[in-house]
């Protein structure tokens, strides 16, 4: 009965998003402020509908409904209650369920906190909002109905992928979907703002805190994935520029691209055309990620097993979705007034010019992901495009970037004095370079990867950098402490925010460099009571012994580590074998330090020698990669309690009214 | 500066990192993309495949599985030809005999293939897209019964 209730209510919702889509975007055109005022009680409507329909699925896994198909082929009784709510969205049906209902919840969002938007953008921004959710609606209905029946139903489920039941990864799917979906409030607003023929600071004003939002929430998911890799498939590796990785990266790029043009639109009035572009690329983007995953026309280390005739409706809905914005840019971004001018050496250039490498850096990245796809279809055989192609396109192509971030900054609007700016930054260069040469004598020259030195020394240099920028306007050294910290404590917080972005990224380049470049390896078969010594870490192998789980048994390796003879920690990597679905994963065991991982996985049992199969490593500065991304998702929820950022809706509909009144 | 002046910049610009994005990709794409091929195309030798890396994939055959210490060997099929493979490290938990495989790394002399990597899936009733369309070219595709 509940799952007939969430079937309806979705049926419903289709019904009130059609009104939705359609009369307030006639209503905006023709002036007429009841048709453009029922995108509110729509938008309302929709997201109590969608959300009922959520819950009835919620409710039909919690309760392990099994005469519902979805759950009986994702959810098990023996679950632990987390991974019952997470098998909501840990399957195809469930998860475009959640993109639905979290857009929903953004639609409603715009009615709940929009009140001082001019009318005509709110009334044609819903509407856009709902001729997406119009197009999802369709396809769940269509094409992937989670409430479909089972009859008769069976007396157990099929179990939730074990790779899948892990905390990391339960709230991997709805981080990134909230990143995905909230780049859909920048579209909206830029295919409206297209409509109306007007950008101003208002509409950036208004655009930059959702794109924020998006941005700290795909940052998260992003990395959560990435965590999760890390530790969950024992490879000791924490990217593989695989395809449903690079599909939620480009709209990453590109959404971090258009968070530093929204800033020119609305500091400078300049770069508009460019800004509608990126926030049209990033949802784009976003539903091409959304496409990549779900369609399975792509072989990918990470792929579900997906059904093809789902691709092709996901493929039609990308080609009206994008191609149509696309178009309706052509013609109206022209029209577009273009406004303050400013000179290629100055703030405004130093983020065009990160904004290009940027939006480049995600074509590459689009280039490689989808290469294959081309070679398959022009016959020039099966190739697959791996780390190789983009450690060598697209990591140069930041070189750049990350040199020009730590001198914008310090740049004036308009005009800057790059010689002035990089005069001010002689300590940082030179404590740069010293790095970089201390690095290259520290891994004895030529003994290690040549661009680990170049690295290490790009990261020191953006640190630096953004220190120095912080230390300038706090007048450190200069004035009093007290009066550098009554300085520090009226800096607005988005400026913080920015310093927690950028020097996180800092510390990300070096953990990145750093793990890649210096990583120590050892895969052997190992007895109990052998001892294998790894980067100065001696793994002893004490016992193996058998411990179960809620629905699992796991193989436990208990293993002392010691560090020059002294006890470091003991490590008990395990592998699992799940009841249901019985499928083995691992799990691996990590001790950080400072310095890095220490990192250990233990495998099958060696039936020659009768020890075990293990896999030890250390992992150089992994730790710092973790803090840093955390440090870039601290910046932007900081920079989102900006004052600034809270008020800036109202400013344009008093202009409205006083421009009404004069 | 001018309005034009600016829209030149910005041409320059784009110019610039777009040509340097494609010198690197084409670069890039000589080098550095990897080639997949079946046991039937390698035993077959219609391509020169060795010492460079490619993909190999297929089925683990059954009972070809062999495990020393932390060396693994096994063979691929495609139903028409079987390839001999030798790895080194820890397996993919979702490895099997039976199931589809697709292994990176290079051919050796003598005829086996040293695997750097073998592919995880997240899922076991996935089956890598070249595998399945390999298998139907030799006939012993099964559809889509593993579900």
């Amino acid at each position: 009965m509940i799952a007939e209730i969430g079937h309806f209510a979705l049926i419903l919702a289709l019904a009130v998003a059609l009104l939705q889509a359609t009369l307030p975007l006639i209503g905006a055109q023709r002036g007429d402020p009841v048709w453009m005022g029922l995108s509110g009680p729509t938008s309302v409507a929709q997201m109590v509908l969608v959300t009922v329909s959520f819950a009835a699925l919620t409710h039909a896994y919690v309760t392990s409904d099994f005469s519902v198909l979805n759950v009986a082929q994702n959810s098990h009784t023996d679950k632990p209650m987390l991974y019952k709510v997470a098998g909501v969205w840990g399957n195809h049906e469930g998860s475009l369920l959640l993109w639905i209902t979290i857009l929903a919840v953004f639609g409603c969002a715009v009615t709940a906190f929009g009140r001082n938007l001019p009318p005509g953008l709110k009334a044609r921004a819903l509407a856009v909002q709902a001729i997406i959710t119009v197009g999802f609606l369709l396809f769940i209905l269509f094409t992937s109905n989670p409430f479909e029946r089972l009859d008769p139903a069976p007396m157990n489920g099929n179990g939730l992928n074990p790779l899948l039941q892990d905390p990391g990864l339960a709230f991997h799917p709805p981080m990134l979907y909230l990143g995905y979906v909230g780049f859909s409030m920048a579209f909206s607003f830029a295919i409206a703002a297209l409509i109306e023929g007007r950008v101003d600071a208002a509409w950036a004003r208004w655009v930059r805190p959702w794109t924020l939002a998006a941005w700290v929430f795909l940052t998260g998911g992003i990395v959560l994935g990435s965590w999760w890799a890390y530790y969950e498939l024992g490879w000791g590796g924490w990217w593989y520029w695989d395809p449903v990785e690079n599909a939620s990266f480009m709209p990453w790029l590109a959404g971090t691209a258009l968070l530093h043009s929204a800033v020119v639109v609305e500091k400078r009035d300049a770069l508009k055309a460019w800004t509608i572009f990126l926030a049209i690329t990033a949802f784009g983007l976003s539903l091409l990620g959304t496409f990549l995953v779900r369609s399975g026309v792509i072989t990918s280390v990470h792929a579900f097993a997906s059904d093809p005739t789902r691709g092709v409706f996901i493929l039609a809905l990308l080609v009206v979705a994008i191609g149509g914005s696309f178009t309706l840019f052509a013609f109206r971004a022209p029209n577009l007034k273009t406004g303050g001018l400013f000179s290629p050496v100055s703030r405004e250039g130093a983020l065009l010019l990160n904004n290009v490498l940027m939006a480049t850096g995600a074509g590459t990245v689009l280039l490689g992901t989808l290469y294959p796809l081309f070679a398959d279809a022009l016959d020039l055989g099966k190739v697959s495009v791996g780390p190789p192609f983009f450690n060598s396109v697209f990591v140069p192509l930041m070189v750049p970037m990350v040199l020009a971030m730590a001198v914008g900054p310090l740049m004036s609007w308009k005009r800057g004095d790059l010689a002035g700016v990089l005069g001010r930054l002689k300590i940082a260069i030179g404590l740069s370079l010293v790095i970089t040469a201390a690095t290259w004598f520290l891994q004895g020259g030529s003994a290690g990867p040549w661009w680990a030195a170049g690295g290490m020394g790009l990261a020191a240099w953006l640190l630096l950098g953004t220190l120095v920028d912080l230390a300038e306007r706090v007048r450190l050294f200069k004035a009093p402490l007290s009066d550098s910290l009554a300085r520090a404590g009226r800096l607005p917080r988005s400026y913080w925010g920015m310093m927690l972005a950028h020097g996180g990224l800092a510390l990300f380049i070096a953990g990145a460099t750093a793990s890649s470049a210096w990583k120590v390896e050892a895969v052997q078969s190992q007895k109990i009571g052998e001892a294998i010594t790894v980067s100065g870490y001696t793994f002893t192998l004490k016992e193996v012994k058998d411990v179960p789980g809620a629905n699992y048994l796991a193989t436990e390796g208990i293993f002392e580590v010691t560090k020059d003879g002294k006890f470091f920690a003991e490590m008990r990597p395990a592998k699992r074998v799940y009841r249901q679905p019985p499928r083995p994963t691992t799990e691996a065991a990590i001790e950080g330090t400072f310095l890095g991982d220490v990192y250990a996985v233990i495998g099958d049992k060696d039936v020659v020698s009768g020890g075990y199969v293990t896999r030890l490593y250390f992992n150089p500065l992994v730790p710092w990669m973790w803090v840093g991304t955390l440090f870039m998702v601290l910046g932007g929820l900081t920079s989102l309690t900006d004052r600034r950022h809270r008020i800036g809706a109202p400013t344009r509909a008093r202009a409205v009214a006083q421009a009404a009144k004069a | 500066m001018t309005r034009k002046q600016r829209r030149l910049y910005f041409v320059v610009l784009g110019v610039l990192a777009v040509g340097a994005a494609a010198a690197l990709v084409l670069t890039a794409l000589r080098q550095d993309i990897v080639f997949f091929f079946s046991p039937s195309e390698i035993v077959e030798a219609k391509i020169p495949t060795e010492g460079r890396r490619i993909r190999l994939g297929g089925l683990v055959e059954e009972g070809s599985v062999a495990k020393e210490g932390a060396t693994v060997k096994f063979r691929i099929t495609d139903g028409a030809h079987v390839v001999p493979v030798v790895f080194s490290g820890l397996l993919p938990d979702l490895f099997r005999e039976g199931q589809g495989v697709v292994t990176e790394g290079k051919m050796g002399k003598d005829g086996t293939f040293v695997a750097a990597e073998v592919l995880a899936k997240h899922d076991e009733n996935y089956m890598p897209k070249e595998v399945a369309e390999s298998l139907k070219k030799t006939g012993h595709w099964q559809g889509e019964q593993k579900k």
